[in-house]
């Protein structure tokens, strides 16, 4: 019985979630904002990726020594 | 630069993880809302620290078998980056958690309260003290044989220490994390979408192979100085 009540409540819920519009960053994606987030984002990636590079470049040249 | 296909792989991985991760459809969770997206992230942490530390474990069992000193290096460094992993794993946990567990009516410091208690944060600050006792343990030693043999029994040894502390323990204990008694924390069909997995899959083996590509680096650069040293 308690197992049933407990589902219940959980389903009801589950019904109330779902009956509230959930908060998503709608608005970003439809101005397109959310690309500037993508460009700073990637910027940092090749930021640190061109590090890596380099960084393997130059024990590559040591290792050639 | 030395057999570079995986790297570039790695990094492409990467780039589509960061694109594809901000702009696909997710799961419209009321308690999550976009921070979902943190799976991108913040789970890769763990699964790339869980990787390379298993890698770390491989090459002490092969330093043990062998003795050949290059994977006594291998061993060590393989660790160290599944520690950053790690350490990079809790502290985004910790900005996450700060978002979506902390209960508005208590105060900050109440709600902090339950928060440290839960099991998977003990769980992997074990792991991670298990591993720095590791690093610590093995800048102790002076002679290199001696140093090389026991930290990789050490390793063994930490690396056992995972099963409890990480994948056994935290899994049986409910918490505000997913995959308490229920489930896994990061594969469980219910909790993300076969759309996020699209993105899932490929941002674990792309923040990996970063990690084995440092990695590496860092075994190549303490080569060339023991070269040095020798000469």
């Amino acid at each position: 019985m308690k197992k049933l009540i407990s589902i219940l409540t959980f389903i009801f819920l589950m019904f109330f979630a779902n009956a509230q519009e959930v908060k998503m960053a709608d608005v970003m994606k439809e101005n397109g904002k959310i690309y500037v987030v993508i460009a700073v984002m990637l910027t940092i990636l090749a930021g640190l990726v061109l590090y890596l590079i380099r960084l393997d470049r130059k024990i590559s040249k040591l290792e050639k020594k | 630069m030395r057999k570079s296909w995986w790297k570039i792989l790695g990094v492409l991985l990467l780039v589509y993880t960061f694109i594809a991760g901000l702009l696909i459809e997710v799961p419209r969770n009321p308690q999550l809302e976009e921070t979902i997206r943190n799976l991108f992230f913040h789970v890769c942490m763990w699964f790339g620290m869980m990787i390379l530390f298993i890698v770390s474990f491989v090459r002490a069992i092969m330093y043990l078998r062998t003795s050949k000193p290059i994977h006594d290096i291998a061993s060590r460094q393989y660790a160290g980056v599944g520690i950053l992993f790690g350490l990079l794993g809790y502290l985004t946990g910790a900005i996450w958690m700060s978002y979506t567990w902390i209960d508005s009516n208590k105060s900050i410091l109440n709600s902090f309260d339950t928060v440290a208690r839960e099991p998977k944060l003990i769980g992997a600050a074990i792991a991670l003290l298990v591993y720095a006792a590791y690093l610590v343990l093995r800048d102790s030693i002076q002679d290199i044989d001696k140093r090389a043999r026991i930290s990789a029994v050490y390793n063994i040894f930490a690396f056992a220490m995972l099963f409890p502390s990480i994948w056994i323990i935290p899994r049986l204990l409910d918490s505000l994390h997913p995959g308490g008694s229920e489930g896994n924390p990061a594969l469980d069909p219910g909790s993300a979408s076969a759309n996020m997995r699209l993105v899932f899959y490929p941002a674990i083996a792309g923040w990996t192979l970063i990690g084995v590509w440092i990695a590496t680096l860092k075994i190549r650069m303490k080569i060339i100085h023991e070269q040095k040293l020798s000469q």
